[in-house]
């Protein structure tokens, strides 16, 4: 048992192979290993939600999660969902609101954002504050936040192919 | 901070992992979902040379229901638990108290055998596992025993897990018709750490309460049934005739420690707010 790993991660949509140390948490796999730095560390104890990615599709902790654990598994970030567009209409409605602000939790709040999107049911803006309240932002600015993300809720359940 | 070194190993089933366990005694620690060990890790709170990672290990995954017991695997992350119908319609106490567990992106990592070995004394499951009078399913080298939820908890961050000994599983008495059950906390914002928190049961017999097991959460030391409680409920009609008699009892159950911004009489008096709230919570379910 050695103190490095081997791991095999795909990361938005890449297969990547890497021999790691045991102890490197995903974030800094991310950003150190494949300068993918979209992905921030805040706390780095679990607390503030910068790190946040998604692991096989659910948001999880970047710091909390070993780049170990996500040997075989799939890891998306903020410039892969981006990349793809995922995120296109949070951003276009965070951009006009300027809900960014300093832009250092931006990230962390889009990821989770979209996984509250993706459950495409009706939230009240208090429902949608609880879902974000793993979320930090430190510039206090969380009006401008949960008014984009409840605009896009808004938007997407309006559309005819939600009846 | 970053975590100290450590050797890392993915053993591919629980015989394996229970022998890598006792084999490299205490320097070794499981890793389950990882979300009370990680900060632990990250902060050098801990510094083991071997984590054990038996997140992957299927056959302690799922929810079943075994007769009057819901049978719950070690490694069940709080996504499923409130998720899960079976959870919704047998066990209300644990449904409603997983959604104060944390936020979406740690209920999506951890699990509920992680959180009973952490034995966390503000967190959520332990009290709710000893409310239930649940049962903790310890595997070992040696074999499996089970362990009375109200003995596990032996103090703070304390259980009675033997080295090299892992939670295999949780087994939960479903709800009894007529059972009446609340769950009530305070925190500084959801999913935070309780400042209190309450887990009850309690049974009810010609309309007077019966076996009320309280237990306290974030004010006390550990998971236990608030006994001084039980014993001044016990026979009561709600509500209350004399509600004095719940600040008594609070005063032998509870001792809760000065907190940064939280002074001990301050926890007392918000479980006594919290314990006043269960009692109108049951009292609303007994007219139903």
């Amino acid at each position: 048992m050695q103190p490095t790993i081997e791991v095999e991660i795909t990361v938005n949509g890449v297969a990547v192979k890497r021999t790691i140390p045991a102890r490197q948490h995903l974030v800094d796999f991310l950003r150190d290993e494949l300068e993918l730095t979209g992905t921030h560390l805040g706390c780095e104890q679990g607390v503030c939600g910068a790190c946040t990615v998604l692991l096989d599709g659910q948001v999880v902790r970047g710091c909390l999660v070993l780049g170990a654990q996500a040997h075989g598994k799939t890891v998306e970030t903020v410039e892969g969902l981006s990349d793809r567009g995922a995120l296109r209409e949070l951003q276009a409605e965070f951009a006009r609101r300027n809900a960014a602000q300093c832009g250092y939790c931006t990230p962390g709040m889009l990821l989770t954002a979209q996984e509250l999107l993706a459950r495409n049911e009706p939230m009240t803006r208090d429902q949608i504050r609880q879902f974000m309240s793993g979320n930090f932002c430190r510039c206090t600015g969380y009006h401008a936040i949960i008014a984009a993300i409840a605009q896009v809720l808004a938007d997407r359940l309006a559309q005819p192919a939600n009846g | 901070m970053k975590a100290p070194k450590f050797a890392y190993c993915r053993p591919s089933s629980l015989d394996e992992a229970l022998a890598i366990l006792a084999d490299s005694g205490a320097d070794a620690v499981p890793l389950a979902g990882g979300q009370s060990l990680l900060p632990a890790l990250n902060m050098r709170l801990s510094t083991p040379d071997l984590l054990v990672d038996i997140g992957e290990l299927g056959e302690l995954k799922g929810i079943a229901v075994a007769g009057e017991f819901l049978r719950i695997g070690a490694l069940t992350r709080h996504v499923e638990l409130l998720e899960s119908a079976l959870i919704r319609e047998r066990l209300p106490l644990l449904a409603e108290a997983i959604g104060h567990v944390g936020h979406v992106a740690i209920r999506n990592r951890g699990t509920i055998g992680g959180s009973l070995a952490f034995a966390d004394p503000a967190a959520e499951l332990p009290a709710c596992t000893v409310a239930l009078d649940g049962t903790v399913v310890a595997a070992g080298r040696a074999g499996r025993r089970e362990i009375p939820a109200a003995k596990f908890f032996t103090g703070p961050l304390e259980t009675a897990l033997r080295p090299g000994e892992l939670i295999v599983e949780i087994r939960l008495p479903a709800r009894q018709p007529g059972q009446l059950w609340a769950f009530a906390e305070l925190s500084r914002r959801h999913g935070d750490f309780a400042v209190a928190g309450l887990a009850a049961i309690a049974g009810v017999a010609d309309r007077k309460l019966a076996d009320a097991r309280f237990v306290y959460f974030g004010c006390t030391d550990r998971a236990r049934p608030a006994e001084a409680v039980g014993s001044a409920l016990r026979g009561q009609r709600l509500p209350l005739e004399d509600r004095e008699l719940i600040a008594k009892a609070l005063e032998t159950d509870l001792d809760p420690s000065d907190s940064p911004g939280w002074k001990s009489a301050t926890k007392r008096h918000l479980a006594r707010v919290l314990t006043e709230r269960a009692l109108a919570a049951m009292q609303r379910q007994m007219s139903q």
